[in-house]
């Protein structure tokens, strides 16, 4: 359908979980939050050594972003400038900036520094996939899934974008959560069952956020 | 020299996070920062911190970092000759 | 085409000014804004150079009216956020949807700080309050509460453009009809945390910066605010003084390269300045001048100028970087030099790129070290490039 939007891929990481398009791809008791994504890179057979540098909040966005973008997304069909990343959380990068507060009492480390901004983790994001697309990191309280709605349709519909990556990465001492969509216009490839292609309404994105 | 090197081979993989690295796959002369095992300016940066705190040494001018940095062999050479100067 | 954002109001606070005033009084005058540390209590305070605002935290609060527990980040939002709404003069403004957005990186962090030093010390001393402002998005709503605006607040985070992204979503907002008029821009205190973050990736200098020139060092830190206020055309017309410029383009991307370097070809800083240009309609040629991102950084500045070889060469518009008046203000880079392009535009003024001495010998262009005054500025190109590949450019076109 020519013009419509939709969501044509998610990824939630949530309490030792990782669900990708509803279905359940990894699962850990491991309660330690950075030890949850180090068993998930490890176990999900990812190679990609610049991940152990990351900070929680950049480790737990790219990997739902890789699990988001894995199988799903036709790299070969948008130009870098046509796919964007738009996200949010409401703790900025807190986790970041307390772990190089602590190194400064000693000696501060220029590696832990890179990572108190939260964008970063959209940087780190596009380093990997050469996107270059528009991208945005806001600060909200809670997931606010009509403001994602509207400031996505608007890129896409404006020609900003073709396709976005959008979604809440939240990451502060243990508690962890990324709810990631893949959005693109006219729903991504005729295969896609009708059961992953959903349209992109601020109820699905509620709906999946609440996985 | 050579008990240098090793040590200064497993301190680089823990101040750099390269857990996918093993120290004997560090060749003494191998190039840090070319190819090898692509290290950046921040990891340039992180070898810088890792001079002052594990061998008390400061390197003032980032100029001589990449001479400095070469690869593990270089460093150690560095690091004796400045442990000299300090004793 | 897209239906127009005008400029109704500029507000402004910075190391060479207190309000726009001010600061258009320095920028004529050839007159920087850094020096030696002040207001901030900091190890570095005889080695580092800074651009600190001229004010402390208690003059700040008692000019706005305020206890001085509340947080420098948001004080000096204060001051320039309702510098720009009172210069808008929009009438019957309660009755029209506003909004305010605003970009910080540092958040509450100079209070932070403050209650760690104690806490650390004696983990029953400091003052908990001081950590309540801590976070970027409650700065935002501090400030919001301060102006009266409830309809739409957000806030931003993008490192270096995020005050520049502010005020293209704030035209997004208006173009969709969402809001009629939006306060856009940013703010950002120095604090320790900065100082010493920036100085371990040994990209400050320890003279007064240089940008864009041959043998630049590296950054000096800054701390202010700038908004702008952006209205509709409908709430143009009602406005007493005719809006004397436009929010004519914008372009948001992603360099993809690295972290905190930007790449050698500058090929984010490219895409930002091309998409805008393609936004606005314009040609390269109707760019009268550029307000670089010139942070005086190695790398930031080589990036820059090839990004503005492989755009616009052979011929070049007039250029500078403000930074060598006010410093890098991160968080409020993008809505301080917004505002000054702003002036650019209806003082018919170039501002000149201070300390330039020896020109990158990598360009055939030079930026400008001097003031040009009397001249036709019709378009303005301001340039912010973040960390995290975050790089943005606005176009401001005279109405």
């Amino acid at each position: 359908m020519p013009g419509e939007i939709y969501i044509t891929a998610s990824t939630v990481i949530s309490k030792g979980r990782i669900i990708k398009n509803g279905v359940s791809i990894f699962e850990s008791k491991d309660t330690n939050a950075p030890g949850f994504l180090l068993a998930a890179y490890q176990q999900l057979g990812i190679k990609y050594s610049k991940f152990y540098k990351m900070d929680n909040l950049s480790k737990l966005g790219w990997l739902a972003a890789e699990m988001l973008l894995k199988d799903s997304l036709d790299e070969g069909k948008y130009q870098p400038e046509d796919v964007g990343i738009i996200f949010m959380n409401a703790s900025s990068s807190l986790d970041a900036d307390l772990k190089y507060f602590e190194s400064t009492k000693e000696f501060a480390s220029p590696a832990l520094f890179v990572y108190t901004l939260p964008n970063i983790v959209i940087g780190e994001i596009c380093i990997k996939h050469k996107f270059r697309g528009e991208n945005a990191f806001f600060i909200f309280e809670a997931f606010d899934a009509d403001f994602m709605q509207k400031y996505v349709s608007n890129g896409i519909n404006n020609n900003i974008l073709q396709a976005c990556i959008c979604g809440w990465v939240e990451f502060i001492g243990e508690e962890y959560k990324a709810v990631l969509f893949l959005v693109e216009k006219n729903g991504g490839g005729d295969e896609l069952a009708d059961t992953v292609r959903v349209a992109f309404t601020k109820e699905n994105l509620n709906k999946i956020y609440q996985f | 020299m050579d008990k240098l090197i090793q040590d200064l081979k497993v301190q680089i993989i823990a101040q750099l996070n390269l857990q996918d690295v093993k120290p004997e796959e560090i060749g003494d002369d191998q190039p840090l920062f070319v190819d090898g095992l692509g290290l950046d300016s921040i990891d340039a940066l992180e070898l810088i911190v890792l001079l002052q705190q594990q061998y008390k040494i400061k390197l003032s001018n980032a100029e001589d970092g990449p001479n400095v940095f070469r690869s593990v062999k270089t460093m150690a050479e560095y690091i004796t000759e400045h442990q000299a100067q300090n004793s | 085409m897209n239906a127009p954002v005008f400029i109704a109001g500029v507000g402004a606070i910075s190391a060479i000014g207190n309000n726009v005033g001010e600061c258009l009084a320095a920028l004529e005058q050839e007159q920087a804004g850094m020096g030696e540390m002040m207001y901030l209590q900091s190890v570095h305070g005889k080695t580092l150079p800074v651009a600190e605002v001229k004010l402390n935290n208690e003059k700040l609060a008692q000019l706005l009216g305020l206890p001085a527990v509340i947080s420098r980040t948001a004080m000096l939002s204060m001051m320039a956020a309702k510098e720009a709404l009172h210069n808008a003069a929009i009438p019957g403004l309660t009755s029209l949807r506003t909004g305010f957005i605003s970009a910080n990186t540092v958040g509450g962090m100079d209070r932070t700080e403050k209650f760690f030093a104690e806490f650390l010390l004696d983990n029953k001393k400091g003052k908990l309050r001081d950590v309540l402002h801590h976070e970027c998005g409650y700065i935002t709503e501090l400030v919001a509460d301060y102006l009266g605006i409830r309809n739409y607040v957000s806030t931003i985070s993008t490192a270096c453009s995020s005050s520049a992204n502010s005020i293209f979503y704030g035209a997004r907002l208006i173009r969709n009809d969402i809001l009629d008029v939006v306060v856009a821009g940013g703010t950002d205190a120095l604090t320790k945390f900065t100082l010493n973050g920036f100085n371990t990736l040994m990209i400050l200098d320890q003279e007064f910066c240089k940008p864009f020139d041959e043998n630049r060092k590296g950054l000096n830190l800054g701390e202010g605010a700038g908004y702008v206020v952006l209205v509709s055309e409908r709430v143009a017309a009602t406005l007493q003084h005719a809006p004397a410029c436009k929010l004519a383009g914008y372009c948001n991307a992603n360099d993809a390269y690295h972290q905190t370097a930007s790449s050698p070809d500058g090929t984010g800083s490219y895409l930002a300045m091309k998409g805008a240009l393609e936004r606005s309609g314009l040609e390269i040629t109707d760019i009268d001048y550029i307000n670089l991102h010139g942070t005086g950084t190695q790398n930031n500045d080589i990036a820059e100028g090839t990004a503005i070889k492989r755009l616009f060469g052979p011929l070049y518009p007039k250029m500078s970087s403000t930074k060598s008046y006010t410093g890098h203000t991160l968080g409020a880079s993008g809505g301080l030099e917004a505002v000054f392009s702003a002036l650019s535009i209806r003082e018919r003024m170039i501002f000149p790129n201070l300390r330039l001495q020896t020109p990158m010998k990598d360009f055939p262009f030079i930026p400008e070290t001097t003031l040009i005054k009397n001249v036709h500025v019709n378009n303005v190109l301001s340039n912010s490039f973040g960390f995290g590949g975050n790089c943005s450019s606005l176009i401001f076109s005279k109405t």
